[in-house]
């Protein structure tokens, strides 16, 4: 979807490790509690498993983890963020895990800045950009690339070098 | 004309492939004289052409043309039913089928066909009722040319009858616009027809009486161009549009051909518009898209939903190419099926609201009305869901009814006389199902054919009739579906499969097999005794293909044979897809469901019958079989309860031949299961053929089992290749 400089579009964003993230909300299907999951056999770490949601089974995936963050504790503050695909050839859904869900802000075009490429342990074809909001800094997640399945459930082997290196 | 006719274009594809197999199917049983099916079949040969002409498949049109014209006179009784016709006619459906298939696919075809088909029908069209001399045939004839390429080169002379209605000019249409439109291709003579002047006192000047004969001599305009110009006034004229070539070809020996084509393919004047000629001026009209309706109503007439008649195809049967496409397939369901589902819909409002209103003011009184209530809505949704299953199923006669034409070709081909008998093909069975079976039987009833029936002196001398008899048989036998191939030829020779087992290295050559071993050889990649490739089988597709599509189905295969008396080749499929029968168990906290298709049996195991072959690989001695044990939380890496294998529970499972025990914490409920794919959202999982929701809404993973053997294989050899390595064995192990 193409958006003119001025055209204003609203991001749902979200608490991971202190830090706030932007989704697209027209990709938010629904944010729901963290439910049962089902373990997948020999799944990534990051994949917590898949659930139920009204007959679709959809994959849940702790975005801490898949960020190469601390892993934490589950509380009554975490919640699975639904996001569904808007590219009708590629109709995916899938749950993320996150802290806490924040506020919904709206950026224009011009509002998001290109993120720096260096010194951050998330793939950087999942974000989009940088946004501010009262001198607080709002990460932008590409939301077609988290839903794209090949992106989101292959981690790429730099990422868990510096993953390493950091540990 | 603002509608958009490329959404009916699917619709018509496949009411196209179902007027083919009408026409097919129709041609193979074609008697003389039967003039019922004769009917059928130029009906289903006009609606294609109609609906073609409609969407502008011009090609298909010509083509059809000829196939209508031929049989028209057969209709007419003016031309005998022979098979020389029947063969042409029986090509041309499969060129037809052809230029369908390549519309459907948006693809190119390979024409050559097509043109010598069309050829040899205006030769028969020219000939009368005369054979046809078949190597004369590609040459020359009109016919061809004009069909494979319809704007020729040759400055033409078009005679085009324009009768307007009489309000014509009320509607607001000028003929001399027309007319001065039609100028743009080229040379434009008019000339109008004032015979139907009505007399001055009863002329109403708003009224039209004129009619107009044009010329059109045009180097570039097709018929099509021409009809584009009448496109605003098409249901408020008669049109007949009739071609000249003006530099005609050299055609010494066809002048009646040239007649006879030309009579066909246009219709020349109001005078010769007599009865016989009705088709041409239907087809007039439904290119022009002016009885759409008609043409459609008579494609309704010959597809009307009606579930007790199985000849008369519903679905398309969509070639194998494009699964892709089948995939988004549409179903044609019959009325009753969706009637029955109407209805159980209604009880299942009845039961809810009955269930609402105990809601509403409950008390313990009423526990005994819930439990009814509860129990009859237990009732509507097992109804309900049988219902909804049973609209995917379609009769066999689907997959069964290509194999009429190929037994014909075969016999054909091969020389050998073979007759076939279908029984049971009103056994219903899973589309999907259906649509993958279908080229696996077409294999085993060549096989049949070529290797099954022998050649008739060979029949003979060995006091069988000369009539060789295949058998193509569908019945249910519990939860699935057998599909039976028989044949009453020679059997299969035990020794010769073994000795060329034996030669390609498959077994050892003293070891002693039983009859249905050495028929599972068969099945074994590379392997094929046909002593020379003939063009029927052994083309490389090895029955080993055929057995792994039936096991992909989730089906098995089993041969009988009895030398000289013949084989039998049974398919056991399960009847959907969609739903499986499981037995759930438990490893850890996760719910797993095992095919009970594939169980064998389970048991507990007995820690004296388990031994520890060289440390890594468990085996389970199973009266004379040895099993090797497979812990399920080893392989998936799961927590587990137990991770002894001493006293644990083992699930007997077996694929491919191949009998394991897999070790799980707990056996469950058996129950019938939705199967959902994991690869909408995720992607497919090593192990897990998909997923399911069970009744309190979690989702238990389906546990592919020939998928699981396959990974512990592996498994085993990675450990027995890096025995040195044993810290990655230890990995696995934690």
């Amino acid at each position: 979807m193409k958006w003119g400089k001025t055209m204003e579009q609203e991001y749902l964003t979200f608490l991971l490790n202190g830090e706030e993230f932007g989704v697209d909300i027209l990709c938010v299907q629904e944010i729901r509690v963290l439910s049962r999951v089902t373990e997948l056999p020999n799944k990534p770490d990051y994949l917590k498993g898949v659930i139920n949601l009204r007959g679709v089974i959809i994959p849940i995936v702790d975005l801490r983890q898949r960020f190469g963050k601390e892993p934490m504790e589950y509380d009554d503050k975490t919640v699975t963020i639904i996001l569904k695909s808007q590219h009708p050839s590629n109709p995916s859904i899938v749950g993320i895990i996150v802290d806490a869900v924040s506020e919904v802000y709206k950026f224009t075009a011009s509002d998001i800045r290109p993120s720096p490429s260096l010194g951050n342990q998330i793939d950087n074809c999942f974000l989009k950009g940088l946004a501010t909001v009262e001198s607080k800094l709002i990460i932008l997640l590409d939301t077609n690339n988290l839903l794209n399945q090949n992106e989101l459930f292959t981690v790429d082997n730099e990422v868990e070098e510096t993953e390493l290196l950091v540990d | 004309m603002s509608v958009d006719l490329s959404q009916f274009i699917p619709t018509f594809l496949e009411e196209s492939f179902e007027g083919l197999e009408i026409m097919e199917s129709g041609l193979l049983n074609l008697e003389a004289g039967d003039s019922e099916m004769i009917n059928a079949i130029f009906r289903a040969a006009h609606s294609i052409k109609g609906g073609a002409g409609t969407f502008g498949f011009g090609h298909v049109t010509e083509f059809t043309h000829l196939v209508e014209t031929l049989l028209d006179e057969m209709r007419d009784g003016r031309r005998e039913i022979n098979s020389q016709e029947k063969e042409v006619l029986l090509a041309s459906v499969d060129c037809i089928r052809l230029m369908i298939e390549a519309i459907q696919n948006e693809s190119e075809y390979d024409d050559t066909s097509i043109i010598m088909v069309s050829a040899q029908l205006s030769e028969l069209l020219a000939n009368g009722n005369e054979p046809a001399d078949g190597n004369s045939v590609i040459s020359d004839v009109n016919g061809s040319s004009e069909s494979d390429d319809p704007i020729s080169s040759n400055k033409t002379k078009w005679n085009i009858l324009f009768i307007p209605e009489h309000h014509l000019v009320q509607t607001g249409n000028d003929p001399l616009l027309l007319f001065s439109a039609l100028e743009d291709f080229g040379e434009l003579t008019a000339t109008a027809v004032l015979d139907n002047l009505p007399s001055i006192i009863e002329m109403d000047v708003e009224e039209l009486y004129m009619h107009w004969q044009l010329t059109l001599i045009s180097d570039n305009a097709t018929e099509e161009d021409i009809r584009e110009v009448f496109e605003w006034v098409e249901d408020e004229c008669e049109l007949t549009i009739s071609k000249e070539e003006l530099e005609q070809p050299k055609h010494e020996k066809s002048g009646s051909a040239e007649a006879n084509e030309q009579s066909d393919d246009t219709v020349p004047s109001p005078e010769q518009l007599l009865p016989n000629d009705n088709v041409q001026l239907a087809q007039t009209n439904s290119a022009a898209g002016v009885t759409n309706a008609d043409s459609q109503a008579s494609n309704v007439t010959t597809i009307s939903p009606n579930t007790d008649d199985n000849n008369s195809p519903k679905a398309p049967k969509t070639p194998t190419k494009s699964k892709a496409k089948t995939d988004q397939g549409s179903i044609r369901v019959g009325v009753d099926k969706v009637d029955s589902l109407i209805n159980l819909v209604g009880e299942l409002v009845i039961t809810q609201s009955m269930l609402s209103e105990l809601g509403n003011d409950f008390d313990l009184s009423k526990v005994e009305k819930l439990t009814a209530g509860l129990e009859q809505l237990l009732q509507n949704t097992k109804e309900l869901q049988e219902s909804v299953m049973r609209i995917r199923m379609l009769p066999i006669s689907f997959a069964f009814n290509r194999f009429p034409r190929l037994i014909h070709d075969l016999s054909m081909k091969t020389g050998k006389d073979i007759e076939l008998i279908i029984n049971g093909e009103n056994t219903e069975l899973d589309k999907t199902v259906m649509e993958q079976i279908g080229d696996p039987l077409v294999h085993l009833v060549r096989n049949a054919v070529d290797h099954g029936i022998e050649p008739v002196e060979k029949r003979l001398a060995s006091g069988k009739s000369e009539k060789g008899t295949i058998w193509l048989n569908a019945y249910h036998q519990g939860g699935s579906i057998v599909i039976e191939i028989r044949d009453d030829g020679g059997g299969i020779n035990r020794d010769a499969v073994f000795n060329k087992a034996v030669e390609k290295g498959l077994v050892e050559p003293n070891v002693t097999l039983t009859d249905s071993q050495v028929f599972e050889l068969i099945f074994e990649p590379g392997f094929s005794t046909a002593k020379e490739l003939s063009d029927i089988s052994g083309r490389g597709v090895g029955m080993d293909v055929v057995k792994r599509n039936i096991q992909s189905l989730g089906g098995r295969i089993q041969i009988e044979s009895t030398p000289g008396e013949g084989s039998t080749f049974k398919v056991h499929l399960p009847l959907t897809l969609a739903i499986l029968d499981g037995q759930l168990v438990r490893v850890g906290e996760e719910v797993f469901v095992v095919p009970l298709i594939t169980i064998v049996e389970s048991l507990q195991a007995k820690p004296e019958l388990i031994n520890k072959v060289s440390g890594d690989m468990v085996l389970y001695r199973l009266r004379e079989d040895n099993v090797p044990v497979i812990p399920i939380f080893q392989l998936f890496n799961l927590p587990a309860e137990s991770q002894a294998v001493d006293n644990s529970l083992l699930v007997v499972v077996e694929a491919d031949g191949q009998k394991v025990g897999l070790m799980v914490d707990d056996l469950l409920a058996q129950q019938q299961v939705v199967i959902k794919s994991l690869k909408d959202n995720y992607q497919d999982v090593a192990g897990v053929s998909g997923a399911t929701i069970l009744g309190d809404g979690s989702v238990a993973m389906i546990l592919d089992v020939p998928g699981i053997i396959q990974m512990a294989l592996e498994i085993a050899q990675h450990k027995q290749r890096q025995r040195s390595n044993v810290y990655q064995l230890e990995g696995a192990l934690n």
